[in-house]
């Protein structure tokens, strides 16, 4: 089975205190360190699961300046076998749908059985997937945390309301958001990484992927970040301030007054 | 005839001559020794190199005092003083075993020497030693047989009993002694039924008293016990040769090279693979062991060697505590596999599984916090620690790692830290106000001082844990050494990514903090943290002499440049708790407990587990992330021995054990009837 999988790079939400720019427009991203997007991981780990099963290729590929070419190369660690970097200034300012539109232009050009993607990503718009499929006019199902493969056919489900499941028959090819949870991603050290250091991995601009400037990018975005700002403390809203300690005492000090104990 | 005839001389039915009986014996005998041993040997030999030939001043002297003075046998008593009595029979027996084969084909045989006066004193000691064994052995059956201590059991997920095989090996033992003792008392009683001398015999030994036994047996009977028993001896000797390498008597072949070849430096780890510099590890195909050859020939030797006495589990604080790991089954179930992969006849195969996927599982080898009890215990030297590494080595180069253990590994890599806070952080814990308005400590990174404080990560960033470095700050002032700290240069330790088996990233810590204490130009280090302590001056290679932050206390107050109050709570009973990198892996047992004396009127008890038999609180580094399957916590055990001990103070000088013991105190209930104090917030108290 040919996979794409389609990654992000992100900041890491576990390594970073985030706190908003001068402009209030965007987070501070001078010290912050990325990597891959969480759920981008758990959707190659399950595509190396599938491969290692029935056969096949897994294909990461990602939309991003010359930096993201890192996730790329963690992701074959993992045991992708091809990497593909989508990176042109002109994409830069893409909305949901620009970048969908990019990734389409690839996809169109090669053969994939499926084509996998996180839930969300650190903007947690979560549209990609689904714009990718319309676009491809394949099938998608969305927020997938199980994937049972038999010939030619698989099944995927889905958690629901309550804690139960749901599982669909989905004919292939198709698109799925993959949801955290649906495996345990193997470890990638340092060492991995330099395994795949030499390997080589194309990059496509927007001539190469036979794009025109006025579907990606700025010009292309029919959406716009407009804010982004804390937002204010609402009424009966607090903030406990102090180190761990003080602000654990306040919190039974206050669940105590209210008879939460 | 006046004289008993010997094996060598006596003709079978009066033909057939017993002496060729006596040469092919041994002949078939050493032939398949030989030939088990062959079998035996080819694992080593196809396992990973191992340099075992360094320090050879020191190995000696591990095998005059572990080998020969079976100086760890004590520590368990009763098994202890019987295993010694044992010992030191096949020692003196050893003689009298080989020349009986020769007397086989060549009657009266004596060794050069012991013809005389060293003959004679010989069998002296020989008779009461085969006694001794003989009633050693039965003390030992009846112990294992009937007592069974708990020590022994084997659980049911790790095979079956061994104490069968315990008690045939006794037996069998038992047997080599009567019949090496009726051989000799037949002769005797012959001797003196014909001519009515009685040449001396030790009193009270076996030989003594089958002689009285059989004084009224006629010479014919005699005749033919003796050749009987003559070759009772000869073949269970062979025979015994021959099963030793088939279980876990074969300790008594390797031993002497288990312990000569033991481990030698202490708080170290075994390099990937030796032969191999740091700078060439990017060339290796796979990291660690996966499979059994994977092993260093020395670690199978292990395998081989270990007696089966369960020791080391009963030191383990992770079997203590009911983690799926005991160690002592780690060597049991690799020397099966040996024993199914390396069969006496046939063909040798490969089982083709990861060791952790066929014979042990993940968590068992992630549930070792490396506390080192189980290595300290062994009285054949047998090691553990850098069997963890390399099986860990493997896990991470194969991507099977927890994934409560992936967090943090990925925040070292990203920001040196298992908590992914930010690098100018680091320093934070300096500018409290309280503390800046009493000491100012000087960031090396543009500042010059004659000392490093190397604070590591917990201590940087753990809200509840930087008061170590603050009370570590004043008494350095106070002593009036000139330090720093390296402030957002300085990276983790890595002392357990190293023994996790993350290598390349302990790499990347240890080149980051070396360049970055290098370019310092300190003469000297200080930390408060026994892991950083380990790494920097085990692990690393090329720095300044590196000092816990205990030893420099007890210096100072030893020169009178640091002077301690009387003791503020002389109501309170204080204990110390050793680190197991402090303690067992550095030896440092006595600074800690002079500088805790050294405060006048403090009431200090101690622990029954204390100095080289200490029990881990719980393991550091990154086993704070780990989320073991375990029925209790190891701090729990341990407060409860401190409140045994009747201490309500728990002092300990290594940040992990604070975080563990502080922790435990809570989960035991024991709120409010103890504390647990850190070394450095103790001598800080008592500063004049």
């Amino acid at each position: 089975m040919e996979i794409l999988v389609c990654v992000k790079r992100v900041p890491d939400t576990a390594e970073n205190e985030f706190e908003l720019n001068g402009a209030g427009n965007d987070l501070d991203r001078d010290d912050l360190v990325y990597s891959v997007n969480e759920w981008d991981n758990y959707a190659v780990e399950e595509a190396i699961q599938i491969v290692d099963k029935v056969g096949g290729n897994v294909t990461v590929i990602t939309v991003g300046d010359s930096e993201s070419e890192e996730v790329l190369r963690r992701e074959m660690a993992m045991g992708a076998n091809n990497g593909i970097l989508l990176s042109d200034d002109a994409f830069e300012g893409s909305d949901g749908k620009g970048i969908a539109t990019i990734l389409k232009a690839e996809i169109e050009k090669g053969k994939y059985d499926l084509i996998l993607t996180g839930a969300q990503a650190d903007e947690g718009a979560g549209q990609v997937g689904g714009m990718l499929a319309a676009m491809l006019d394949l099938p998608y199902a969305s927020l997938v945390n199980k994937i049972e493969v038999s010939d030619g056919k698989i099944k995927v489900g889905r958690e629901i309301e309550g804690g139960n499941q749901e599982m669909n028959e989905i004919s292939l090819p198709c698109v799925l958001s993959i949801q955290t949870g649906i495996n345990e991603p193997r470890y990638v050290g340092i060492r991995g990484i330099r395994k795949v250091a030499s390997v080589e991995i194309p990059v496509k601009s927007a001539s190469d992927l036979g794009l025109a400037a006025d579907s990606i990018g700025k010009a292309g975005a029919k959406t716009k970040r407009i804010d982004y700002f804390v937002p204010d403390l609402g009424a009966g809203a607090e903030m406990l301030e102090g180190s761990t300690d003080e602000i654990i005492a306040k919190l039974i000090e206050k669940l105590k007054a209210k008879g939460g104990l | 005839m006046t004289s008993i005839i010997g094996p060598a001389s006596y003709k079978f039915f009066g033909v057939f001559p017993a002496a060729l009986l006596s040469f092919i014996l041994p002949i078939i005998g050493i032939g398949c020794f030989t030939y088990i041993m062959a079998r035996r040997i080819a694992p080593l030999v196809r396992a990973n190199p191992d340099n075992r030939f360094d320090h050879i001043g020191k190995r000696i002297q591990n095998l005059i005092v572990i080998w020969l003075g079976q100086m760890r046998q004590p520590r368990y008593m009763l098994a202890g003083v019987l295993h010694i009595f044992i010992f030191a029979g096949f020692l003196i027996l050893s003689v009298r075993s080989v020349s009986l084969v020769i007397i086989g084909f060549s009657d009266g045989f004596v060794f050069p020497g012991l013809g005389g006066g060293l003959g004679l004193v010989y069998n002296f000691i020989k008779d009461y030693a085969a006694t001794f064994v003989l009633i050693a052995c039965i003390v030992a059956a009846v112990r294992r047989g009937i007592y069974k201590p708990k020590r022994y059991a084997v659980p049911e997920k790790y095979g079956k009993d061994h104490t069968a095989e315990a008690v045939f090996v006794l037996g069998i033992i038992s047997t080599l002694m009567i019949s090496e003792s009726l051989f000799e008392a037949t002769e005797a009683a012959f001797e003196f039924q014909k001519t009515g001398e009685t040449h001396f015999l030790a009193p009270l030994t076996l030989v003594w008293i089958f002689r009285a036994m059989l004084s009224s047996v006629s010479p014919n009977i005699l005749q033919g016990l003796h050749i009987f028993f003559y070759y009772v001896h000869d073949l269970a000797f062979f025979f015994f040769l021959c099963f030793l390498p088939m279980g876990k008597h074969f300790h008594v072949i390797t031993s002497i090279f288990n312990v000569f070849f033991m481990r030698v430096r202490k708080g170290n780890i075994k390099p990937v693979m030796y032969g191999i510099s740091d700078d060439k590890l990017d060339d290796l195909t796979s990291f660690g062991v996966k499979k059994l050859e994977d092993f260093t020939w020395k670690h199978m030797l292990d395998f081989y060697s270990c007696a089966d006495c369960g020791r080391c589990s009963d030191q383990c604080p992770a079997n203590a505590v009911g983690r799926p790991l005991s160690p002592r089954f780690i060597t049991i179930k690799a020397r099966d596999l040996i024993f199914k992969n390396y069969p006496m006849s046939g063909e040798i195969y490969d089982s083709g599984k990861l060791l952790v996927q066929d014979i042990y599982t993940e968590d068992e080898i992630w549930s070792c916090t490396t506390c080192g009890a189980c290595e300290e215990e062994c009285p054949l030297g047998i090691e553990y620690i850098d069997k963890m590494v390399d099986l860990r080595r493997g896990m991470v180069d194969e991507g099977l790692v927890p994934q409560s253990l992936q967090k943090p590994m990925k925040a070292l890599e990203k920001r040196g830290n298992p908590y992914g806070k930010m690098e100018k952080k680091r320093a934070e814990w300096a500018e409290e106000k309280e503390f800046s308005a009493l000491c100012q400590v000087k960031d090396l990174d543009g500042e010059k001082a004659d000392t490093l404080y190397f604070v590591d990560s917990i201590t940087s960033y753990d809200d509840n844990i930087q008061n170590i470095a603050r009370k570590t700050s004043l008494i350095l002032k106070k002593a009036g050494v000139d330090f720093g700290i390296l402030g957002k240069l300085e990276k983790d330790s890595g002392n357990e990514v190293l023994r996790f088996g993350e290598e390349m990233l302990y790499q990347d810590l240890k080149s980051q903090n070396m360049e970055a204490i290098l370019e310092t130009g300190v003469k000297h280090i200080v930390t408060s943290d026994p892991h950083a302590y380990n790494a920097l001056k085990n692990d690393y290679k090329g720095l300044p002499p590196v000092k816990h932050i205990s030893q420099v206390v007890a210096e100072k107050i030893r020169t009178g440049e640091l002077d301690l109050k009387p003791c503020l709570n002389p109501e309170k009973v204080y204990v110390y708790h050793d680190p197991c990198y402090l303690g067992r892996h550095n030896g440092i047992y006595e600074d800690p407990r002079q500088a805790l004396d050294a405060i006048e009127g403090l009431n200090r008890v101690e622990l029954e587990k204390s100095r080289d038999r200490s029990f881990c609180c719980g393991g550091g580094g990154l086993m704070l992330f780990y989320e073991p399957e375990e029925e209790t916590r190891m701090g729990v055990l341990r407060v409860n021995m401190a409140a045994e001990a009747g201490a309500t103070v728990i002092v300990t000088a290594c940040p992990f054990c604070l975080v563990n013991i502080q922790d435990a105190i809570k989960v035991a209930g024991k709120e409010g009837q103890m504390e647990a104090l850190d070394f450095t917030e103790l001598i800080e108290q008592h500063l004049v």
